[in-house]
């Protein structure tokens, strides 16, 4: 469909809009982040830095994010073999029961956050697991597994059947197969998810308050500072660098899963 | 069952081919493939055909070892393989989607077989030079699949099923995907291929034409069963059940003194002139003249009102279409010898 001038610009100025819409708070944020006065107000008088330096020197923020951190990792690479596993489980084989699997891993993400970390302090509280990192794990994965679940489960649906069949075919035995054909074939989905749900772990609030106990990660440094709303600037140094953190990540995840894929060219000569 | 010699005699197959015996599979309550007795010789070109869900391609991977039959046995060289997984098989399969490792060079896929089987690098090397030389495509060594043309994919994936020297080559539609043209120069060098290296073709088509011409033998499938098997000429002059004759060429069904026959367009002749003695016939006019380029096919309105197709060839470069044209009187006639007599019932009817 071709569309007239006129009409394309005014998309084009609404796109625009989403955008600046989206955006805009981030914007606000990273400039009051290098505003000297401890009150923000417009316009900026005096332009500093200093910010950044007080944040990185903070003892609380550097627990807050070695402990994001840690979860962070741990969450994912819990997430990244549970994960794959289950996506070949669901993709390959033909279970009783296999629908419900598939809905049950996606529930942590449909589930409201706040029924997600009130169910798992319950049942940490229940059982007599004291809050400590690990019961952050616990938390972030039920999430992350998804993640890394969906990449690859997509990458599987769309990887022709008859690669695995043609290397069976030509001699490999299945530890073969699975090491020179399938693992190349799904290698970029799976880097994908993990990056992704390391992102995820790094700035969930919401499940993470349930599960944490008395320490703090970064992001409920974060909220813990707003809510005192004594050391604002310092506040937006610290979530700029979360939020380069995060999109760094994400960035990656995305030219991933869709640039260089494999399993194109079968794809496309069918 | 026929006339013709059958180049190669079931009891030579047993020894050194594929033999298969009472195969069947089903999928749920689908029977794909029905108590298939076959017996195929080593060195022959032998080609599957049928409709789509005929049976002709899970036979195919039946023998491949993608799928394994709920009945019957299927042994190689005398060597039973019904339950042996693929890579335990000296067959090689040629994919449909051709099948290119997408992460692996020209070379790499090529040389996949070997790799895998351990072979030393520099025989490896050397087996893989000249498999690419085989199909013509050794300058494209370097190259990911993704950067080759349809015709270039088909190459590689052939090459890289014969650098494994199989007892067996199984090919499942390889040439679907192409254009005529190179569909026809395909069917040249595989031919070519198949005589150089000697091994046995087990090929798989719902290409008539492609069948006729390419094949020792073929088997009509219908239904999960064999219709027919036969010499290409066999099949097509000879065709055992009205199901064949519909499917190999087309084909009219005439009523004689003895039943049913099968009476072949090419083999109808049209005049203005009474039937000669020595030949039968009927008079009718023209209903539909189809000019196909070589040849012109027309449809006649026989007096009893039954259609019947002849193709006559166009001998003549004069512009006109034909001798004929839509409304003329004409007299379709045949040499009685032509019209093939069917088998009242086809196979599976009789079950």
């Amino acid at each position: 469909m071709k569309l007239s001038r006129f009409t394309r610009a005014g998309l084009a100025t609404f796109a625009a809009c989403v955008v600046f819409f989206l955006i805009a708070p981030l914007l606000v944020i990273l400039l009051f982040a290098f505003d000297a006065s401890n009150v923000q107000t417009f316009p900026i008088h005096h332009w500093t830095t200093s910010w950044f330096s007080v944040a990185w020197h903070d003892p609380a923020v550097r627990s807050a994010l070695w402990l994001s951190v840690k979860a962070g990792v741990l969450a994912t690479a819990i997430a990244l073999i549970l994960g794959t596993m289950v996506a070949f489980g669901i993709h390959r084989y033909r279970f009783f029961g296999r629908d419900t699997v598939s809905l049950l891993l996606v529930l942590p993400i449909a589930l409201p956050g706040i029924v997600t970390g009130l169910a798992l302090q319950s049942a940490f509280n229940l059982v007599g697991i004291p809050f400590s990192i690990y019961t952050i794990v616990i938390g972030h994965a039920t999430f992350c597994i998804v993640v890394v679940f969906n990449n690859v489960v997509a990458r599987l649906r769309r990887t022709s059947t008859s690669l695995m069949e043609a290397s069976a075919d030509l001699g490999a035995s299945p530890l073969q197969t699975f090491r020179l054909v399938t693992l190349p074939t799904i290698s970029t989905a799976v880097i994908a998810g993990g990056l992704l749900a390391f992102a995820l772990s790094f700035d969930e609030v919401i499940v993470t308050t349930f599960t944490a106990g008395a320490q703090n990660t970064l992001p409920l440094w974060i909220f813990g500072a707003i809510r005192l709303g004594q050391q604002l600037p310092e506040v937006n140094a610290v979530v700029v660098g979360v939020v380069l953190l995060t999109l760094i990540p994400i960035a990656f995840a995305a030219r991933m899963s869709s640039g260089e894929g494999t399993g194109r060219s079968t794809r496309s000569s069918i | 069952m026929s006339s013709l010699t059958v180049p190669v005699s079931p009891s030579t197959a047993s020894q050194d081919g594929i033999v298969l015996r009472g195969v069947s599979k089903h999928f749920g309550d689908h029977a794909a493939v029905r108590e298939v007795d076959l017996d195929i010789a080593r060195g022959e070109f032998f080609t599957m055909l049928g409709p789509s869900g005929s049976g002709k391609t899970t036979l195919l991977r039946l023998i491949a070892g993608f799928e394994v039959p709920d009945a019957g046995s299927i042994s190689l060289r005398g060597v039973d393989v019904t339950s042996k997984p693929p890579y335990q098989r000296g067959v090689n399969t040629v994919f449909q989607d051709y099948a290119l490792f997408p992460h692996f060079t020209v070379a790499g896929n090529v040389a996949y077989g070997l790799r895998v089987r351990k072979v030393a690098r520099s025989e490896r090397d050397s087996r893989v030079r000249a498999a690419l030389e085989m199909v013509r495509m050794t300058e494209f060594a370097d190259r990911k699949p993704a950067q080759l043309s349809g015709g270039q994919r088909q190459r590689v994936a052939l090459a890289r099923a014969i650098v494994n020297e199989p007892e067996v080559l199984l090919l499942d539609e390889p040439l679907g995907a192409l254009d005529l043209k190179l569909r026809q120069e395909m069917q040249v060098e595989l031919k070519r291929i198949q005589r150089q290296i000697g091994i046995t073709f087990i090929y798989v088509t719902h290409d008539q034409e492609e069948a006729l011409t390419m094949s020792d033998r073929l088997a009509v499938f219908r239904d999960g069963q064999i219709e027919q098997i036969g010499h290409p000429v066999d099949v097509y002059e000879h065709p055992a059940t009205e199901f064949v004759a519909g499917f190999v060429g087309t084909s009219n069904v005439i009523m004689t003194q003895h039943g049913r026959a099968v009476l072949r367009p090419e083999k109808v002749e049209l005049s203005t002139g009474p039937v000669s003695s020595d030949r039968e016939g009927a008079a009718g006019h023209v209903a539909d003249v189809a000019y196909l380029g070589m040849v012109t096919r027309y449809t006649v309105q026989l007096g009893d009102g039954r259609l019947i197709t002849a193709v006559q060839q166009n001998r003549s470069t004069d512009g006109e279409h034909g001798r004929f044209a839509p409304g003329d009187v004409v007299t379709a006639s045949w040499n009685v010898a032509d019209a093939f007599p069917l088998k009242t019932t086809s196979a599976t009817e009789i079950q």
